[in-house]
């Protein structure tokens, strides 16, 4: 068992955290209960419905926490990351080969009653891994080897996971990315990521030659602001940029309809200026080596690649349902029983709780099983549904105080394998909260991907309970000794 | 790094805060700003409760009920709201076994979970009577009730394949009619059920209930201010006597094939009898009686009347003889001679013993083959034509405006067009000019490559009767809310004059008529009084003994009725087509008959033994 004679458990252990954790779950367990509650009116403790087997879940997620406390020597997960690291990955594999058809992906191992998902532990196991690496002494993220070896370390099990199907646990290793921001990556890349994912929305909802006007924007804006003056070309350059937003309008007023002038798309125009705008950029950087016009230009050229092969990307990669689930999200389909159906209904579930939420139980929605999967992925309806507004914000803000509180006492942290590994989880967590919540009120794709500590399920709930207590384990023995 | 550190720890929390306002913004929208979800939620905690039409009810052109409807009930029960409950008792009200009962109970219980707080339905059509002793006793099975239903019911046998029946939708026809069924609704399948099925069944309507998170009512939405009502479907006159259709279904008993009958003026159908048929007693609940239907051999469910292509046999002579009048490829003077058939080459078409030569007349009198065969000849080999291809595609144009070779657009949904030869199919089976007359000789006596429905023949009868006009032969009158489409009531004209028809009258006049031992085919059909015009048919079948056919109408001057007769492997067309068409005939026209023994032998006859079954 632990020392007690340094710090006590009183004085080590980040209560905040752990109380945000209790609450949550605690509030996950009511919600199951009442999302289940009149299709299946029982006993919150009964052990044929789904809310007595999360009590079973619950009670043996706190045994885990406290072994993990208590029982464990936190120095046991640095040493141990790589092997883990490796067995999870066995894992991976081998379930998409053993594993039954559900609902299009094969991640489940079955042990007759009881199914686990290795997915979920590799959030764990890729997390410890990566705080190992990354806290070597000589390790440095803008060296190319260093990089590509935390690259593996996040794309391996990450693309195993999409061949099984599970895009949205696939997404979350994403979150990574945060990660290594935070540990020197540039936050050009992180800008450019994000910018990237923007255009692919834009392309497809909007048009591309939105898309391509907001990336001139961008770009145009980011080489005023780097020299930090805007000179007689900026102006000229925003000049044109304004006209151009209103070239289609122009095209269509001046141009007669059976012209041949009417065959040249705007499109292809912009195209045309961007390619020159390329070439003078290239130019003039070179020859005044000013190197962030170089970059703007290569950044311009990539953005268009993208925004031109976005359509491609999305007619032959994605596979058919998430095609349909995008197409439905980004609003380019109505169809509220057939993919929209989920997002239609749990954003009724949602929508229809209000300011107050109707009550305890009191859904409508939720309890009828117009919400699908209304006790794992969509648990978030019931809470929007029967506590309203106040609700959400009360599990927002739990969810917000923890991940702050996460990165907070990783800050605070001396070593640097527990402030990493303090930030891989805090990622975690982000991202699983960010999709899912997005999912329900339609800000995001239908990924299934569960809501952590509230979403039914033993699988989900041990591995963030493990997830999150590594990290107070290592945590405390910091405040215990230093 | 602790500086750059913290700095991008901070950016990162505030990328972490702006999420979070954004999702609240969104839900703050969607929960407090948008009112469209609540109104969509309030939509999905109302219950509609529907309401089913009666079917409309379906008369004869006397005004005589042949369908209507009657109540019966379902028993529902509701699992999760049974108690225990004495099976027997409830065994014996319901005229059941206990075992049924225990055995439904085990179902549902394996079911729970699917089931939930849904009613199941655990019988089916209870006769009023029994359900009324259930519910004296009803108070002591809590979650069993009754339920109304409304199911057809036959006061007349008019016949399963002319009224057709109603079935449950399956998917499919779900599928079929986009936005116009649910599941559990009712639709007519066959016959009139299925052509009239807009106008019978009604517009559904419904109650409105709110209820609470338990699943249960608790009230009615706005007090039924927004309920609709059902409007009970229309009902149908349709244009068949049911008397003449029972006594023609009596007549055609224990005989495979069709006896229809048309008023020519009209088009109206009196009567559609194919038999054998669906007995109207197994129509209301036709899925139980379903396999048992499919399994008979003589498919009870093909309407042979207006599905069956049927090679007309010497029926047909009188297009053929018409058509030749019309082309003056043949005249009332042209005798040809018959020595028992028609020789080409060392083949012959046989014909009976008779004397020769014969004119149109009494070739028609006598349905003399031989005479028959130079009329086609004479058609096809008319030199106004460039080759036999073209002499061939101007008589399919002929026959076609009698309304053969394609349906003739009466108002069964399952009524098929029988088969017509064109040069195209000849030449595609002997090669072009690989066939001459001779090749086919056949169609000269309505054999080969023609096939018609007893419809068409019946409405060439009618043909024959107005001289040279039909109107398209139908089974629903127009009456109050009910319309019928205008074609109906367009007389559509043959390719042959009037005056043609005129003369080829007579001999069918002449082949009742001239009096037994006279060589007159259908003397047998013949009623003093009535002038019946008649042309028999024996058409080879080539599955056993020769169909027997005739085709008749009368007055010959005013004509009341057209009918044709149809019968399977029963010999010549005297035998037993003629003197069943003279029967219907006559019961038309004077209500009674005056032929027993005739009728005794008809009514008694027994046919099914001829026939081959389609095993």
């Amino acid at each position: 068992m632990g020392n007690f004679s340094d710090r006590g458990v009183k004085q080590s252990i980040d209560w905040k955290l752990v109380i945000s954790y209790l609450l949550l779950i605690l509030i996950g367990w009511v919600n199951i209960y009442a999302s289940i509650h009149s299709s299946e009116p029982s006993s919150i403790f009964d052990f044929n419905v789904r809310s007595g087997k999360q009590f079973v879940w619950i009670l043996t997620a706190l045994g885990l926490a406290l072994i993990i406390l208590f029982a464990v020597n936190p120095r046991f997960w640095e040493s141990a990351a790589l092997p883990l690291y490796l067995f999870v990955l066995v894992l991976l594999v081998v379930v998409i080969f053993v594993s039954k058809d559900v609902k299009g992906s094969h991640s489940w191992f079955e042990f007759g009653p009881v199914k686990f998902q290795p997915a979920e532990i590799s959030k764990i196991s890729t997390s410890l891994l990566l705080a190992t690496l990354l806290s070597q002494t000589n390790y440095k993220i803008t060296r190319i080897k260093d990089f590509l070896m935390t690259a593996l370390i996040i794309g391996v099990p990450m693309l195993v996971i999409l061949a099984e199907s599970e895009t949205g646990s696939a997404l979350v290793y994403v979150g990574f990315l945060f990660v290594m921001y935070r540990e020197g990556f540039s936050g050009w890349w992180l800008f450019s990521i994000i910018l990237a994912v923007a255009l692919f929305i834009l392309t497809l909802t909007v048009s591309p030659y939105v898309s391509l006007l907001v990336l001139i924007g961008v770009i145009l804006i980011i080489t005023i602001i780097i020299p930090g003056r805007i000179g007689v070309f900026g102006w000229i350059n925003l000049g044109i940029l304004t006209l151009l937003c209103l070239l289609p309008w122009i095209l269509g007023k001046t141009v007669p309809e059976e012209s041949f002038m009417a065959k040249i798309k705007p499109l292809y125009i912009l195209l045309g200026i961007c390619l020159c705008v390329v070439v003078t950029m290239m130019v003039k950087g070179y020859k005044e080596r000013k190197r962030y016009l170089s970059m703007g230009a290569l950044g311009l050229v990539a953005g268009i690649a993208l925004i031109f092969s976005t359509e491609f990307i999305f007619n032959n990669i994605l596979q058919d349902h998430q095609r349909k689930r995008i197409e439905v999200l980004l609003g380019m389909k109505e169809d509220p029983s057939g993919v929209g159906y989920n997002v239609n209904q749990s954003m009724i579930a949602i929508g229809s709780g209000g300011f107050k939420g109707k009550g305890f139980l009191n859904g409508t929605q939720t309890t009828f099983g117009f919400v699908p999967e209304q006790s794992t992925d969509f648990i978030f309806c019931t809470v929007g549904e029967e506590w309203g507004f106040l609700g959400c914000l009360v599990v927002i803000f739990l969810y917000v105080f923890m991940i702050w509180r996460i990165v907070v006492d990783a800050e605070k942290s001396r070593e640097s394998f527990t402030r990493i590994y303090g930030y891989c989880v805090a990622s975690c967590i982000f991202m699983h909260l960010f999709i899912n919540i997005g999912m329900t009120i339609g800000l995001m794709p239908v990924i299934g991907i569960p809501l952590p500590l509230l979403s039914y399920g033993g699988s989900s709930l041990w591995a963030f309970t493990i997830l999150i207590f590594i990290f107070i384990a290592l945590y405390r023995q910091e405040k215990k000794y230093y | 790094m602790t500086t750059e550190g913290n700095n991008r720890s901070r950016v990162l929390l505030i990328g972490l805060l702006v999420v979070a306002v954004i999702l609240l913004a969104k839900l703050f929208y969607i929960q407090i700003i948008d009112d469209k979800y609540k109104i969509n939620a309030s939509n999905n905690s109302m219950v509609y409760d529907m309401i089913y039409p009666t079917r409309g009810i379906i008369y004869d052109r006397n005004g005589k009920i042949i369908v209507s409807n009657k109540v019966t009930y379902d028993i529902l029960v509701t699992p999760r709201e049974v108690s225990q409950f004495d099976t027997l008792l409830l065994a014996s009200v319901l005229e059941t076994t206990p075992d049924f009962i225990r055995e439904k109970m085990a179902e549902y219980s394996r079911n729970k979970k699917k089931i939930g707080y849904q009613s199941m339905v655990m019988m089916k059509q209870i006769k009023p009577e029994t359900y009324m002793k259930f519910a004296e006793i009803q108070y002591n099975f809590p979650g069993f009730r009754g339920q109304v239903r409304s199911i057809r019911d036959y006061p007349v046998n008019a016949g399963g394949n002319l009224l057709g029946y109603v079935s449950e939708v399956d998917q499919k026809y779900i599928d079929d009619h986009p936005g116009e069924y649910r599941p559990g609704d009712y639709a007519g399948k066959t016959g009139i059920e299925a052509a009239r099925e807009k106008d019978l069944r009604g517009e559904k309507g419904y109650h409105i209930y709110l209820r609470n998170s338990r699943n249960q009512i608790e009230r009615r939405y706005k007090d039924g201010e927004m309920d609709k009502e059902a409007v009970p479907g229309h009902d149908i006159v349709t244009t068949i006597d049911a008397d003449l259709q029972q006594y023609g279904q009596q007549l055609m008993k224990n005989k495979v094939g069709s006896l229809v009958a048309i008023e020519p003026k009209t088009g109206e159908i009196l009567s559609l009898v194919s038999s054998p048929g669906v007995d109207v007693s197994m129509l209301a609940d036709i899925s139980q009686h379903y396999n048992e239907i499919i399994k008979d051999p003589h498919k009870p469910m093909f309407n042979r009347a207006v599905q069956a292509p049927y090679p007309p046999g010497s029926v047909f002579k009188l297009v053929n003889g018409l058509i030749g009048l019309q082309e003056g490829t043949l005249n009332m003077d042209m005798a040809y001679p018959c020595y028992q058939g028609y020789h080409f080459g060392s083949h012959k078409l046989g014909c009976h013993n008779h004397w020769s030569p014969l004119r149109l007349e009494e070739a028609i009198m006598m349905s003399c083959n031989g005479f028959f065969c130079y009329v086609l000849r004479n058609i096809l080999e008319n030199k106004k034509y460039k080759n036999i291809d073209e002499a061939l595609d101007k008589w399919n144009e002929y026959v076609q405006s009698f309304g053969f070779g394609h349906k003739l657009g009466s108002d069964f949904p399952a009524e098929l067009g029988g088969t017509l030869p064109t040069s195209k199919l000849y030449n595609k089976r002997y090669g072009k000019g690989g066939w001459k007359f001779t090749t086919i000789i056949s169609i000269s006596i309505g054999q080969g490559e023609v096939g018609v429905t007893p419809l068409q023949i019946a409405n060439l009868a009618a043909i024959m009767a107005n001289r040279g006009w039909y109107k398209i032969p139908h089974i629903v009158k127009a009456s109050e809310g009910v319309e019928i489409d205008q074609k109906y009531y367009e007389r559509q004209y043959t390719m042959v004059d009037t005056t043609n028809f005129k003369k080829v009258i007579k001999g069918m006049w002449r082949a009742v008529n001239n009096g037994p031992g006279t060589g007159c085919t259908a003397a047998i059909a013949e009623v003093k009084g009535l002038d019946i015009c008649g042309k028999t048919g024996t058409a080879q079948n080539p599955r056993g003994a020769d169909n027997s056919v005739f085709i008749c109408f009368a007055p010959m001057d005013d004509p009341k009725i057209a009918v044709a007769a149809y019968v399977e492997n029963a010999g010549f067309g005297a035998t037993w087509a003629a003197p069943i068409a003279s029967l219907l005939i006559e019961k038309y026209l004077n209500g009674e008959t005056s032929r027993p023994d005739l009728e005794n032998r008809v009514l008694q006859g027994d046919l099914m033994s001829r026939v081959k079954t389609y095993n």
